[in-house]
């Protein structure tokens, strides 16, 4: 059963991993920006549930939810400061300001929170599963994991496809002068973009950090590099994409751990995506764009 | 007087601009030569004059892709790992064949280049298809996986020659006369130390001297027009591979080289050293000393590599600081508004200080 159980965390993990890439595809698609930033605001959620939860000993839910709010407004706030002011700029210089923005976020964190790893506390509180006769125990974290990003999809969808602010942002990720023309508020909607982005991102680090309890200022670092993997893999600007490419990076990595090397699996991750785009540089659900001059 | 003025005028405003650079970075070198022999100079001082190069050299030769070609290289550490490795390797495996440092060293540098201009080269040919965000997180995604699998290289040599694993050292199944070279992440240790200022200073003047005279090419000419308009350069019949090829590789060349001569100024050296924070640090250097110029760059690496050591007491804002200015920095060059308003300003101020001087910065140069 040593398989079914790596792949099931692989599951767990890429699920997270969607989670997270949602926030990248949306943002990319509307902004047309590669958010850097976005791992290090999967941090800074992880650090306001473990204040709220066990510094300040608020209930897990709780904080969850003040969690979000933070994110969300940091988000919002990184998006007017740092990103607004570089619309019209090179793609080159929205990146580096992005990179700026990241060690900004990950060295405040620093200062504050000093640099040793703190232990989070799960905020997960569900029953474990056990199948075939406790051969195979699913542990309640890998569960919720794997249920909330699934609603988070489904709801993401519904939302994007259904609601005004939603067909707003699709509107603006086909052509954001032609929206503008059609009365759709650009400004507003991009904002809205990132706040969901990184609501998201909160909820992302709350999952992240209770499979892997271990929270650092470099904590989302990694994780949101492969979730941009992740987000490429399965087509950037795609939301079920996000939650198909978020699972099989998930469990690439996963396997390639359990079976091929601990210390390469980064590497077979890195090297999924180099292929991925040398193959189909627009990911499995993504959309072609042709150049114009 | 008037044979000086005439001087200056055959000289182009390119040539004036590198030899400037050229003489500024021999005048910091004599300078800190002589603080070094009259021992005015810390330990910590002179610890850092080899860094100083290394450093210098890797912005430079990435100055070279973000400035030059105008895409966004991430990987520039894995290169550097590359010629650090191989560099060391190769002194390790010479180490009682050539003796003398003098020829061994120059030899390092030169594999470490080499080696790292293959990856670049090869990595190069299906990378470079990609733009913008892909080709940076592209060269990141290389930059890890150049890392990780040094960390996970174990090689050793015994009397029945050289064994090569990606696991443990026990799986080599060594000879007891074998010895390692590299074991795993613990990396490489005793290569030996054969970096100085001196040499570093000359190998810095030298990828000065190639990166001006490349920038002022035909080449370098062709790849400018690239990074200025790509479709307009390939509709006037430029092959846009080849020369971002060859951009890419002199950057991993020289790259190459910076990781050789660091690799030999270390006691041991780790491939945890060469994470995409190293990339991104020395893209800092680039940024903030001026996308585009090298003066610029060998400046920032020099003063910003120094600056932490001085301030020791604000050593935990240095990130923090670097971050704002990164950030406020991109805004006010990039800004349309922001740039017309201090456009506008400078050109007043211009006017009053230095009347009628050519422009020359137009390239950075």
């Amino acid at each position: 059963m040593g398989f079914l159980d790596n792949l099931i965390n692989g599951i767990s993990l890429g699920s997270i991993y969607a989670v997270i890439a949602l926030g990248y595809t949306l943002v990319y698609g509307i902004a047309k920006m590669l958010n850097f930033a976005h791992g290090d605001v999967i941090m800074v959620g992880g650090y306001l549930i473990f204040t709220c939860a066990t510094t300040w000993g608020l209930n897990p839910y709780l904080s969850l939810v003040i969690a979000m709010a933070g994110c969300t407004v940091l988000g919002i706030l990184i998006e007017k400061i740092a990103y607004k002011p570089l619309r019209q700029a090179t793609s080159l210089s929205v990146l580096i300001t992005a990179i700026g923005v990241s060690y900004f976020l990950q060295n405040i964190a620093l200062l504050i929170f000093g640099a040793n790893p703190v232990t989070f506390t799960s905020i997960v509180n569900l029953p474990k599963i056990s199948l075939f006769d406790g051969q195979i125990i699913i542990k309640s974290e890998t569960t919720a994991a794997i249920v909330v990003s699934v609603l988070i999809v489904v709801g993401l969808s519904l939302f994007v496809g259904k609601t005004k602010s939603g067909r707003a942002m699709l509107a603006v990720s086909e052509d954001k002068d032609a929206a503008q023309l059609m009365g759709v508020n650009v400004n507003r909607t991009i904002s809205l973009t990132f706040a969901i982005g990184s609501g998201l991102a909160a909820v992302a680090g709350g999952l992240l950090c209770s499979a892997y309890p271990v929270l650092s200022n470099t904590t989302g670092a990694m994780p949101g590099i492969k979730a941009f993997v992740a987000a490429v893999f399965g087509g950037i600007g795609s939301i079920p994409g996000a939650m198909i490419g978020g699972i099989l990076i998930g469990v690439i990595e996963i396997l390639g751990r359990a079976y091929i090397s601990p210390q390469l699996a980064d590497a077979i991750v890195f090297a999924v995506l180099i292929i991925v785009l040398m193959v189909k540089p627009t990911g499995i659900l993504g959309k072609k764009i042709s150049e114009k001059v | 007087m008037k044979g000086q003025i005439d001087l200056k005028r055959k000289i182009s405003p390119a040539t004036r601009g590198s030899f400037i650079t050229y003489g500024m970075v021999t005048a910091a070198f004599i300078v800190t030569q002589i603080l070094v022999s009259t021992g005015r100079v810390s330990n910590m001082f002179q610890g850092l004059l080899v860094p100083f190069c290394v450093y210098s050299i890797a912005a430079v030769s990435l100055n070279l892709t973000v400035g030059i070609l105008g895409e966004l290289s991430l990987g520039q550490a894995g290169f550097m790992c590359v010629g650090a490795y191989t560099g060391a390797i190769f002194s390790l495996m010479t180490k009682d064949a050539i003796t003398s440092a003098w020829v061994r060293f120059p030899l390092a540098l030169l594999i470490g280049g080499l080696a790292a201009a293959i990856f670049g080269v090869l990595i190069g040919i299906p990378v470079l298809r990609l733009r913008g965000d892909y080709l940076a997180i592209v060269t990141l995604a290389f930059g890890e996986i150049i890392k990780n699998v040094f960390a996970a290289l174990y090689i050793g040599t015994d009397s029945r020659g050289v064994h090569v694993s990606l696991t443990s050292q026990g799986d080599l199944g060594l000879e007891p006369d074998g010895k390692m070279i590299i074991n795993g992440a613990l990396g490489i240790s005793g290569a030996p130390k054969d970096s100085t200022f001196v040499i570093g200073f000359v190998v810095l003047l030298l990828t000065l001297i190639v990166m001006y005279n490349f920038i002022n090419s035909r080449t370098g000419r062709a790849v400018m027009s690239i990074r200025d308009n790509r479709i307009a350069a390939e509709s006037i019949g430029l092959n846009i591979t080849k020369y971002k090829l060859i951009t890419f590789g002199l950057t991993a060349f020289l790259g190459g080289v910076a990781g050789s001569l660091f690799s030999h100024n270390l006691a041991v050296l780790q491939a945890s050293k060469f994470d995409y924070n190293l990339s991104i640090l020395i893209l800092v250097f680039v940024v903030l000393g001026g996308i585009g110029s090298m003066r610029g760059s060998v400046i920032a690496a020099v003063v910003l590599t120094l600056l932490p050591e001085v301030l020791r007491s604000i050593n935990n804002y240095r990130m923090l600081i670097y971050s704002v200015v990164l950030i406020v920095m991109m805004i006010f060059t990039s800004n349309a508004t922001i740039r017309g308003f201090f456009a506008a300003n400078f050109a007043k101020l211009k006017g009053v200080i230095i009347k009628n001087k050519p422009d020359t910065a137009k390239e950075g140069v």
